[in-house]
């Protein structure tokens, strides 16, 4: 090991860019785009850290990640200790180095951020996290937990689930998993492309976890296969994370001829079931030459970039603000554009023509201009009078959102709800039934992936310690 | 993995399976289905729940091998398994009392008439069915009906068995005749015959429930594959249905909707064929 660099010579270092998939191959299929650090690369970031005392960078992050001491021991070349203390704080850090939203959230808080860039913590938290699943490095387990033991069940495998699940599973909890679909990770697995998450990385990450002793059984649906009420007699504690919802409607007319998907059924054809890219695969998919995908978060930018690969000559995001307002991640937005992604900015959707045989062929378009800022905070969009236009389309997706799913809590009448049918829960995400915990979409509506987790982490917590409770 | 206990042919391309799935034996209610699917890699197959058996823990599932997935399934012989089998999922059946009902099943839809049929019965209710196909070997599930209907009539198209014609006659009939007008009536079948028995029974009043199958990929509500336009809104017939007030559905969209994959699905099926030629 060389002698540690000055603070003068560590501000000296430039932030690293990660190599990434040429745009020209993206469209050939799958691949990752991102292609991570090589080990020069990340210890070379790492020594950007300054290791403040203040630590605002954990303060950024929603599960609390360690991230000074991670990037130290990192930084050291002690790869082993930096993915113990990244592993001890983060469950699936392999996905959350990918698909983390960091520079609205760890980096956004960097002290290096503040005169030139923050210390490229995603990446290092990815780097460090691929390093581990190769090198076979298993999770810390807390052996310390007085209430080991118990019993637990955890309602859907995504995100919220399977942190919730490792973390009681560590502190020595005998934890089930309850998944709806045929297979893990849930919005990891039918949401997320592969280009920017492989299924292998969900695998591993949810390997990890059965390797902890958690038990996963799919085909299982709370409220329908069994309820809530079973549950809670069966376990000492319940996790309710059953995620994602309804897709809600544009509400505009033409939505119900062929070609019109809503983003969860697009994604889940493609993604789940192999639509349209294995041709093993038996599940069929609309494949458009001219796509519009309405919407401008990142779940709309999975569906235009996911059009484009399946072959769409035009694939373009129809937006009713301007790019400045739009959820969606920096990084997704600049790797559509680099695929040849067209951004139909200030313009809503009106109505969807067809062809005289019920499939989509055109979409009526308002051009919008921006009024002032409503209850969120951004600027309305306003109808320009008499702007119209009609694009040439013959696949629609409606990226616009969900709302609550029925299923569990129809079936639980005594759980209490928000007006908008969520779960209601408290800041360790207790509901109001004894013993029922619940986070994830399904008490925030449609969220990110690292609040999932980080309701996952806080409701484990809380469960630990309502177990250990006499 | 669920085991096939029990794979018997009923008619051309329809089998009868039995199936152990403990939990959705334990939890199924009339009017319910299941998701399935064969293998890794194939479609997810919306099927209704025909009969359950809780002290077993099976469940005997229709199919009609009309594709390709299907027919991978019913392919299936007894001794071996599914890979998934996820439910109850749906709304099950509102058995309320309305004295005489007519019970009206179309082709394969004749597999999920039974159950609603059963329970109705079983509520106290007096059924009469009548049930219809293209002919003869068509015609399923006719022992079983007879059982609890207090009057069974079936129609075929060429006239090989029973009635020559659409079960829309005999129902007719039934609607025209104060001593035999039903209180309700429920419909399964092809789109065209639930749509030709609203429209019979709405100028009369009689509430008509019809049990829909739109193309359908989680079962759970997430993807909205499934919406169906009823009294003009969107519902979603896998958290909503799949029974529906017969009045108030769209048929129309739901058949165009429906088309969606049918050119792909054979060219898919030719595809295949060719391979296994080869």
């Amino acid at each position: 090991m060389t002698a540690p660099l000055s603070v003068k010579e560590q501000l000296a270092i430039p932030r690293v860019k990660m190599a990434e998939l040429d745009p020209e191959l993206r469209r050939a299929g799958f691949a990752e785009v991102n292609r991570g650090l090589r080990l020069e690369e990340a210890l070379r970031e790492a020594q950007r850290c300054i290791q403040c005392k203040s630590r605002p960078c954990v303060q950024g992050c929603p599960v609390e990640v360690a991230i000074p001491e991670f990037i130290g021991a990192l930084a050291e070349n002690d790869l082993p200790g930096a993915a113990a203390i990244l592993r001890r704080d983060n469950a699936l850090p392999a996905v959350c180095g990918r698909v983390c939203p960091q520079e609205s959230q760890c980096e956004a808080q960097c002290v290096r951020g503040i005169k030139g860039e923050a210390v490229a913590i995603g990446y290092l938290e990815r780097f460090v996290a691929d390093w581990a699943l190769e090198h076979g490095e298993r999770s810390p387990v807390d052996a310390n937990s007085s209430s080991a033991g118990r019993a637990v069940a955890v309602v859907g495998c995504g995100p919220a689930g399977l942190t919730a699940a490792g973390e009681l599973a560590r502190k020595g909890h005998q934890v089930t998993i309850f998944e709806a679909l045929h297979d893990t990770g849930g919005v990891l697995r039918y949401g997320i492309p592969e280009f920017r998450l492989p299924k292998t990385i969900i695998d591993a990450e949810v390997a990890e976890l059965q390797a902890l002793g958690v038990r996963i059984e799919c085909n299982v649906i709370v409220g329908k296969t069994l309820t809530l009420e079973q549950l809670r007699a069966e376990y000492d504690a319940v996790f309710v994370a059953n995620g994602a919802g309804l897709p809600m409607m544009l509400d505009i007319p033409g939505e119900n001829f062929k070609g019109v998907y809503s983003a969860n059924e697009y994604l889940t054809r493609v993604n789940l079931m192999g639509a349209g890219r294995d041709s093993a695969a038996t599940t069929p998919i609309v494949i458009g030459r001219h796509v519009a995908v309405i919407g401008g978060g990142n779940t709309a930018m999975d569906c235009v970039r996911t059009a484009r690969r399946l072959g769409a000559e035009r694939a373009m995001i129809i937006y009713r603000r301007s790019e400045a307002e739009m959820p969606a991640r920096l990084e997704e937005i600049k790797h559509a554009k680099e695929e040849g992604v067209e951004f139909l900015m200030l313009t809503a959707p009106l109505a969807i023509g067809e062809d005289g045989k019920g499939w989509v062929a055109s979409l009526r378009c308002q051009r919008m201009e921006l009024g002032a800022p409503d209850a969120s905070g951004r600027c309305r969009p306003v109808a320009v009078a008499g702007a119209f236009f009609d694009l040439p389309v013959d696949v629609v997706i409606n990226a616009i959102g969900t709302r609550a799913n029925p299923l569990l809590t129809a079936s639980a009448p005594e759980l209490g709800l928000t007006r908008w049918g969520n779960i209601l829960s408290d800041e360790q995400g207790a509901t109001n039934l004894t013993g029922v915990y619940a986070g994830g979409d399904i008490v925030r509506g449609g969220a990110t992936v690292i609040l999932a987790m980080g309701d996952g982490k806080r409701a484990a917590a809380a469960i630990d310690d309502y177990l250990a409770s006499p | 993995m669920f085991e096939i206990l029990e794979n018997e042919i009923l008619a051309p391309q329809l089998h009868r399976l039995v199936v152990r799935a403990p939990r959705v034996a334990a939890a199924r209610q009339a009017g319910q289905f299941v998701i399935v699917r064969a293998a890794a890699g194939e479609e997810r197959i919306p099927l209704t729940i025909g009969d359950a058996d809780p002290v077993a823990g099976t469940i005997t599932l229709f199919v009609q091998a009309v594709g390709y997935s299907t027919g991978r399934i019913v392919a299936i012989p007894a001794g071996g398994a599914l890979r998934d089998v996820a439910g109850p999922l749906g709304v099950p059946t509102h058995i309320g009392q309305w004295g005489r009902v007519a019970c009206v099943g179309g082709g394969v839809g004749t597999a999920v008439l039974y159950p609603l049929a059963k329970a109705l019965a079983a509520a106290g209710n007096e059924v009469v069915t009548l049930i219809g196909g293209r002919a003869a070997p068509y015609i399923i599930l006719r022992d079983e009906l007879a059982v609890f209907s207090q009057e069974l009539v079936i129609t075929t198209e060429d006239g090989s068995l029973g009635r020559q014609g659409f079960v829309t006659a005999p129902l007719a009939e039934m609607i025209a005749d104060p001593a035999r007008r039903p209180g309700a009536v429920f419909a399964v079948g092809p789109v065209p015959m639930m749509k030709a028995v609203a429209a019979l029974t709405r100028p009369a009043g009689i509430e008509t429930v019809v049990s829909l199958n739109p193309v359908m990929i989680d079962g759970t509500g997430m993807c909205g594959g499934c919406r169906v336009v009823v009294d003009g809104e969107a519902k979603f017939a896998c958290v909503d249905g799949p029974e529906f007030d017969g009045h108030r559905v769209d048929f129309d969209t739901l058949s165009d909707r429906l088309a969606t994959y049918r050119e792909m699905e054979a060219a898919h099926r030719c595809r295949l064929a060719g391979k296994e030629a080869a």
